[in-house]
């Protein structure tokens, strides 16, 4: 059966050809880049106005390291993109495969993050001005702990629910017919990558 | 590719009224954890009547303070001695009455009463659905709504006090606790607010997916009842702006909390940053706290005229451009905070832009009125309050839009009497007149209209009576959240104009004892409601009142726009939207005609 033919099959009402989760799931994510948005203009405010407290990346950033962060990140986009075209085909065994790989490069990022909070701690970066004691000045510390810790929180927010979608595929609750909920878990996965490019062009590279 | 996927909450497995089923949920379901779009309108109602009340109470004691200041409030003692020894309001408590005031009516009251209550009370009747989007999304949006108001009503009991640093919260007064003296009230602030934001969002989320996706077959886009169109827009404006807020909250809390300094200047933060990223959400802000107002007021006045609305098309499309400039014209807040004057220049064009959208529904509601056959009810009398206030607020604004009037009436009483035109005479007004249209639905009752119309009358004169002498006093130069006018000598002599303010306003807060009565006591003993009480022609009118769990027994057919009264040749002066054009005479194929 064709897709429009099963469209007005299924519901003969008014409306976008979107089932709800995913319009839910677009919507929801456009209040979240006004909520980045925020962040980002304010970092982008404060480092106009004071670029003498921003040091060198290198300097006190490990470049390195996060570089290979969000290598791992994008890679596991497409293992979630896997996980979706495997279950638009029927196949359970792929759509639990690559969700299980997801999380673990979901998971491995957070850890690296937050093996990178401690370390960057001892060194002096932290975000309290008072007892900032890294090169540059406290806003440095301040914008880059904001930015990079709400991300991190969306991260582990995916994680958490990539496991509960996992869960549920191990129930073989989704089907060729029914594949919304991980559709829309796809969705928020890339957009939690798509933020990180952003942030870890403008905290780390720039 | 293999057909749509089947969710929960997919329009096609709606769970639609069962006629003659008894509905056995238990009390817990069907009360308090309820996912009926119509319970948790209710349950809004009730939080925010509430809340109405608290603030209502703070403007009392603002009001007791500039009226007689320095007297001791009869029984005031029990504010404690940090806020009120011997009754006499402390000038810290009265920082603190002001800040709340804004804040517990913006947030707590006005904002949920329009999109909390009227969104989940019309938007699924409106449009033909059995329920929202996401039911189970739409509950935790009411029980993330409750701490959070239970956070803010906290912070008054906490030592040092509530906030005192104004709703808006300007830093570095809000960042830095040294400066303002409140410790834990300030952080309570920002945590109460950052909460409510997650229910406001939960609830755009599931108002935008519902009315784009949940239509029943016939409800095209414009044949949506105006206040469907205002909510619609009005969500849009809550997605896109409250993560802004919660933004700018979150950099506010960090400041207080873990000794960031993102808007304190000590350390390269910058205070203006706030202003920006606060009125960035505050403007559109003030477009939320009025949209829904002029959709519901659209409804009744066509109701009560019993008229089509005039120039429906143009009545949305003034909709989406008032929205469209609300998000440009943030910096007329902030022309005396330190700006560019070329770029104050643009923010007062742009501003001043806006009168032509909001001009426009005046007219509009003129024309509606104009030879009609007007029915003189509750809700009808309330919405004529709306548009004559609301056209007295909307002209003021463009007294303080222009920058050089502006420089002078900044922060004056003259935008205290602005901001209550339009929050007051314009939202809480058209809110008065939705809940007398509404009540009858959702309740089964009807409100006693004597008590109704003595309301109105009382409320619509005393309202006048407080805050039309307050543009004179801002021209005075009374500055706004001022403890005692009288420490300055040239505002001394205007000390009577304080006083008869405040007795208006002692009256205008005694008059709500009125609704207040009127509400509870018809909940148990008012007139059985019919099911379409006002011959209205949207959709829930044709279902009992209340409508049953579900509301709907199948899908309805919609075949007709919603303003379809006194049409020629029809037997009755309204026209329901979902009656088969068969039973509406036989010159159905010429009216069609008409209106194509």
């Amino acid at each position: 059966m064709s897709e429009a033919a099963a469209m007005s099959a299924s519901r003969p009402m008014e409306g976008m050809r979107v089932y709800n989760l995913k319009l839910g799931m677009w919507v929801f994510l456009l209040s979240e880049v006004m909520f980045f948005s925020s962040l980002i203009g304010a970092y982008i405010i404060l480092r106009f106005a004071h670029p003498e407290q921003w040091a060198e990346p290198n300097a006190v950033l490990n470049v390195p390291l996060t570089g290979f962060n969000t290598f791992m990140l994008i890679c596991s986009s497409v293992t979630m993109v896997k996980a979706f075209a495997a279950i638009e085909h029927g196949d359970q065994a792929g759509l639990r495969k690559w969700l299980i790989a997801t999380i673990i490069l979901g998971a491995s990022f957070v850890g690296i993050q937050v093996y990178e909070y401690i370390k960057l701690g001892h060194e002096g970066f932290v975000p309290a001005a008072a007892a900032y004691a890294a090169e540059g000045g406290p806003l440095y510390g301040s914008t880059f702990y904001t930015m990079t810790g709400f991300h991190g929180a969306h991260v582990t927010i995916g994680v958490l629910a990539l496991i509960f979608t996992a869960i549920r595929a191990f129930q073989g609750k989704y089907s060729a017919e029914d594949y919304g909920g991980v559709e829309i878990m796809g969705l928020y996965w890339h957009f939690v990558d798509l933020v990180w490019i952003i942030l870890f062009t403008i905290v780390y590279l720039i | 590719m293999s057909t749509m996927p089947v969710e929960v909450g997919h329009p096609s497995v709606q769970h639609w009224a069962e006629p003659g089923h008894a509905d056995d949920r238990s009390f817990i379901r069907k009360y308090v954890f309820s996912t009926d779009h119509k319970v948790i309108g209710c349950q809004f109602l009730i939080l925010s009547l509430t809340f109405l009340l608290v603030g209502g109470l703070l403007a009392m004691l603002i009001r007791w303070q500039l009226g007689w200041p320095g007297l001791a409030i009869p029984g005031g003692s029990i504010l404690g001695e940090a806020k009120a020894p011997g009754g006499i309001i402390l000038p810290e408590f009265y920082n603190s009455l002001v800040t709340m005031h804004g804040t517990f009516m913006i947030f707590f009251a006005i904002m949920p009463l329009l999109v909390g209550v009227f969104g989940n009370w019309l938007i699924p009747l409106h449009v033909g659905a059995a329920d929202m989007a996401f039911p189970r999304l739409n509950m935790a949006s009411f029980w993330t709504a409750v701490p959070a108001g239970l956070i803010m009503l906290a912070s008054f009991f906490v030592t040092g006090g509530a906030s005192s640093a104004g709703w808006t919260a300007y830093a570095p007064l809000s960042a830095s606790p040294e400066l303002s003296g409140v410790y834990m009230g300030q952080k309570l602030w920002c945590i109460s607010l950052i909460v409510l934001g997650f229910s406001s969002l939960m609830g755009a989320v599931n108002y935008i997916t519902t009315i784009v996706n949940m239509r029943a077959p016939g409800m095209k886009w414009m044949r949506l009842p105006l206040p469907i169109w205002a909510l619609f827009i009005t969500a849009i404006l809550v997605l896109l702006a409250i993560p802004v807020l919660t933004g700018a909250l979150i950099l506010l809390l960090f400041d207080q909390t873990i000794g960031t300094s993102f808007f304190l200047p000590a350390d390269g933060g910058q205070p203006l940053m706030w202003q920006h990223l606060f009125w960035y959400f505050g403007h559109p802000e003030v477009y939320i706290l009025i949209l829904p107002a002029m959709g519901i007021t659209s409804e009744v006045l066509s109701n009560g005229a019993r008229k089509p609305i005039f120039g429906y098309k143009f009545m949305v499309y003034a909709l989406v451009s008032i929205a469209f400039l609300g998000w440009i014209v943030w910096g007329h807040h902030m022309f005396q905070s330190g700006m560019n004057p070329f770029l104050g220049a643009t923010f007062m064009t742009s501003t001043m832009i806006i009168a032509v959208p909001s001009a426009i529904k005046v007219f509009n509601w003129l024309g509606t009125l104009w030879r009609g056959d007007i029915h003189f009810h509750t809700p009808m009398l309330n919405a004529l309050a709306f548009v004559a206030m609301f056209v007295i607020g909307g002209l003021s604004g463009v007294f303080m839009a222009s920058t050089p009037v502006d420089i002078y009436i900044h922060d004056t009483y003259f935008i205290v009497a602005h901001i209550h035109y339009v929050l007051f005479g314009g939202s809480l007004f058209a809110i008065f007149a939705g809940i007398y249209f509404w009540f009858p639905k959702f309740f089964g009752r009807m409100l006693n209209p004597t008590l109704g119309k003595i309301h109105f009358v009382l409320t619509f004169v005393f309202y006048n009576l407080v805050f039309f002498p307050m543009h004179n006093l801002g021209l005075n130069g009374m500055m706004r959240r001022l403890y005692d006018p009288n420490q300055y000598e040239f505002l001394a002599p205007h000390q009577p104009m304080n006083t008869f303010i405040s007795v208006s306003a002692l009256l205008l807060g005694t008059a709500q004892l009125i609704f207040m009565f009127n509400f509870l006591w018809s909940l148990r003993a008012g007139k059985k409601a019919p099911p379409n009480p006002w011959n209205a022609n949207s959709l829930e009118w044709s279902l009992p009142s209340p409508p049953p769990h579900g509301n709907f027994p199948a899908m309805p057919t919609v075949y007709r726009g919603p303003y379809e009264y006194s049409v020629p040749g029809h037997h009755r002066d309204y026209w329901p939207q979902d009656e088969p054009p068969a039973e509406g005479g036989h010159r159905t194929a010429e009216r069609e005609e008409v209106h194509a």
